[in-house]
């Protein structure tokens, strides 16, 4: 009796939890990047089954992949970070001085001297916002202006060359452990930790509050101030980590490293179902929908798409993700609508 | 004695957008800034700055800046109602692509112009039916189309650049008004930026315009076809951003996928900068203006001083930044001044 009782909850629950993950935001997008990548390797094999083919595959993403989860956290709160791009570059070429201006630096140094630098330019942007109570959008503009700014004049047309940096590091690049990339397996432990922490904590959950209605939060009596920059000091640190990562991962390092970037991590956030106007989405579809964008335009080569094309289909992709957000939107409010007036009959 | 302080200043308060005297209504706004700011740039430059008086530098000045010039005035309306377009800078590139390989296909330029017009067009028309029909989100439709319209271009022409173009054309596009050395192209500035100031500041579409920043459900309640109004305002400014396309084209005699990229950044820190709010509501067209040639004006004597175009960023990005700030700095020092007795004690000198 007892035993009967107890099990079928268990049963309906493992169902329910399939069937959530089934009916996931997250699961339409990861589809979606099956499919490309089934596609891409049907036309030609390489595409996965190669050594190069696989290692690119999970290396090449996964430095916007620490952008965009960054990019997302802040995003649910209904703020946005542009500064993204210009932060990565600062902190990859600042990377660069560091081997060249400091010999023999330990490199587990320097990655943290670039999160801490990172995370610096992100208090700078969560102070401005936080403090003097003015929009992301219009700050981020702003730095993104003035920390590239600040790049250009310090580098000039100087750069940083493979040769300046340890054999280690650069190796770092490109080392994998069981096929598996070094660079690859940094991302996807911060991308754990970050989706851990923002379901089962509860200033990850405050977050989410915040990014739902700012007023309500406050009223409630949340820290908003203090989510806020945090928020986006931990999104600062990701873009100096995705920084000093880029050093690794590519060797040169000239004043216009991550231009773009910033664009590119709204996107994935976007197309992995983080709604823009916060409170809604997870860092798992930010970290999907980077992955998405970067292998889309690897495989359009392969699938016979001249690779000029590439922009127009990520544009596709963006809309096409966040009129299918509005429409599960509007028929969960239908569904809640039904409901509600169910109960009251 | 402290009861009538309270009261003085309790009808200074109420009453405070009526209370202080015309010039001071007029003098002490953010375009007034905004316009004092350039004055005393363009001041301080004819003196400080050789040949920056002459004549060729004004012309240069203008012919750079008036793409930024053409998109900031329907883009301040757009951003008054709330929202925003970030995709302007790709209509300016595609319509360039269009002009290009319409023309290289055989058609005259007027035909290929107007084809291009009506792209652009079209391209403020499908983000005004993803925003106002389908009801996204602005950012979100916009971030989505910049990359659309973009790939658009640079898939249409690739790595290639048309630059076939007769003399006659790209010579129009560069010349200037009999001896002035004010470019012609002003004249079309000028016209439009009177149109739009018309449309803006003295009609029933204008004044919802800012109904609808200030308040949407507001707006709608007191007969603002907040929808339309929208959809026209994106379908204006694909529209205009098109016409800046094609005066890019002709002006460097070149169409290319790349034309413009990065344009749209630059458009919006000179609206913000002219004194619109980014939340919607505030802001008008000559605060915008002064934005878009302080912007051009610091950048040219900074340049003609041989200061490189990095440090020219940088002060770009402090000055977007200092506006935004020193407007809630200001907002917070004058509630703290408004309420003596409040958190923070009133300095004696205050109920004066």
């Amino acid at each position: 009796m007892t035993t009967t009782t107890a099990s079928a909850p268990a049963g309906q629950r493992i169902l329910h939890a399939l069937g959530g993950i089934a009916k996931a935001r997250e699961t339409g997008i990861l589809v979606a990047l099956v499919l490309v990548v089934i596609a891409a390797t049907a036309r030609n094999p390489n595409f996965l089954f190669s050594t190069d083919g696989f290692r690119d595959l999970l290396l090449t993403p996964s430095i916007l992949l620490l952008v965009a989860v960054g990019q997302a956290i802040v995003i649910i709160t209904r703020n946005v970070d542009l500064s993204v791009g210009s932060t990565l570059g600062l902190t990859a070429y600042l990377t660069g001085r560091l081997f060249i201006d400091v010999p023999g630096i330990p490199i587990i140094l320097v990655f943290l001297i670039g999160l801490l630098f990172g995370g610096f330019l992100g208090l700078i942007n969560g102070a401005l916002i936080a403090f003097a109570k003015v929009p992301a959008l219009v700050i981020t503009l702003g730095t993104l202006y003035i920390y590239r700014g600040i790049n250009v004049w310090w580098t000039g047309s100087d750069r940083i060359n493979a040769s300046d940096m340890p054999k280690d590091f650069l190796a770092l690049g490109t080392k994998t452990i069981l096929y598996i990339p070094v660079l690859t397996i940094i991302a996807v432990v911060v991308l754990i930790a970050a989706g851990w922490y923002l379901r089962n904590q509860r200033p990850g959950r405050e977050l989410y509050a915040i990014g739902s209605d700012p007023a309500a939060a406050n009223l409630y009596g949340l820290k908003v101030t203090q989510r806020v920059l945090v928020a986006f000091v931990v999104c600062g640190a990701l873009a100096g980590l995705a920084g000093v990562l880029y050093s690794a991962r590519y060797g040169t390092v000239n004043s216009q490293a991550g231009s773009g970037f910033e664009l590119e991590a709204v996107g994935a956030a976007v197309i992995g179902g983080v709604a823009i106007f916060g409170g809604s989405g997870t860092v798992w579809g930010a970290a999907i929908g980077a992955y998405l964008l970067f292998t889309i335009n690897r495989a359009l080569p392969i699938l016979g798409v001249q690779d000029f094309w590439q922009r127009a289909v990520v544009g596709v992709l963006i809309i096409g993700a966040i009129v299918l957000d509005r429409l599960l939107a509007l028929r969960q409010t239908r569904k809640l609508t039904e409901a509600r007036d169910n109960d009251n009959d | 004695m402290t009861e009538t302080t309270t009261a003085t200043v309790k009808i200074a308060r109420s009453y405070r957008d009526y209370s202080a005297p015309l010039w001071r209504r007029v003098l002490l706004t953010r375009e007034s800034a905004v316009i004092a700011a350039l004055l005393i740039v363009i001041l301080v430059a004819s003196v400080s700055v050789d040949h920056f008086a002459s004549p060729i530098t004004m012309t240069y000045l203008l012919l750079d800046i008036t793409p930024i010039l053409l998109i900031a005035l329907p883009m301040t309306f757009v951003i008054i109602t709330g929202e925003i377009d970030l995709s302007v800078a790709s209509t300016v590139g595609l319509s360039s692509v269009v002009l290009g390989t319409l023309h290289q296909g055989g058609m005259p330029i007027e035909l290929a112009a107007v084809a291009a017009l009506v792209v652009g067009a079209l391209g403020g028309a499908l983000n005004g039916f993803l925003i106002t029909v389908v009801g996204l989100p602005s950012l979100a439709v916009t971030i989505g189309t910049l990359a659309l319209y973009r790939g658009l271009a640079v898939g249409l022409l690739g790595t290639t650049a048309v630059t076939d173009f007769t003399e006659f054309w790209k010579d129009l596009a560069k010349s200037k008004i009999g001896e002035t050395g004010v470019p012609s192209v002003m004249i079309l500035f000028l016209v439009l930026a009177v149109l739009f100031a018309i449309l803006l500041h003295f009609t029933r579409f204008g004044r919802g315009v800012y109904a609808i920043g200030l308040s949407p459900e507001a707006a709608l309640f007191s007969g603002v076809r907040v929808q339309r109004t929208k959809f026209i305002l994106f379908v204006l400014t694909g529209t205009v951003s098109a016409l800046a396309g094609i005066y890019y084209t002709l002006r460097f005699g070149s169409a290319r996928g790349d034309n413009a990229t990065g344009l749209e950044l630059s458009v919006i820190a000179a609206v913000l900068l002219g004194g619109v709010s980014i939340f919607g509501g505030r802001g008008s067209l000559h605060g915008v203006i002064a934005g878009v040639l302080l912007i051009g004006t610091l950048g040219s004597a900074l340049r003609l001083a041989s200061v490189t175009s990095d440090v020219i960023n940088i002060i770009t990005g402090l000055l977007l930044v200092a506006s935004v700030v020193s407007t809630s700095v200001l907002a917070w020092l004058r509630t703290r001044r408004a309420r003596p007795g409040g958190k923070t004690r009133a300095t004696p000198a205050a109920p004066q």
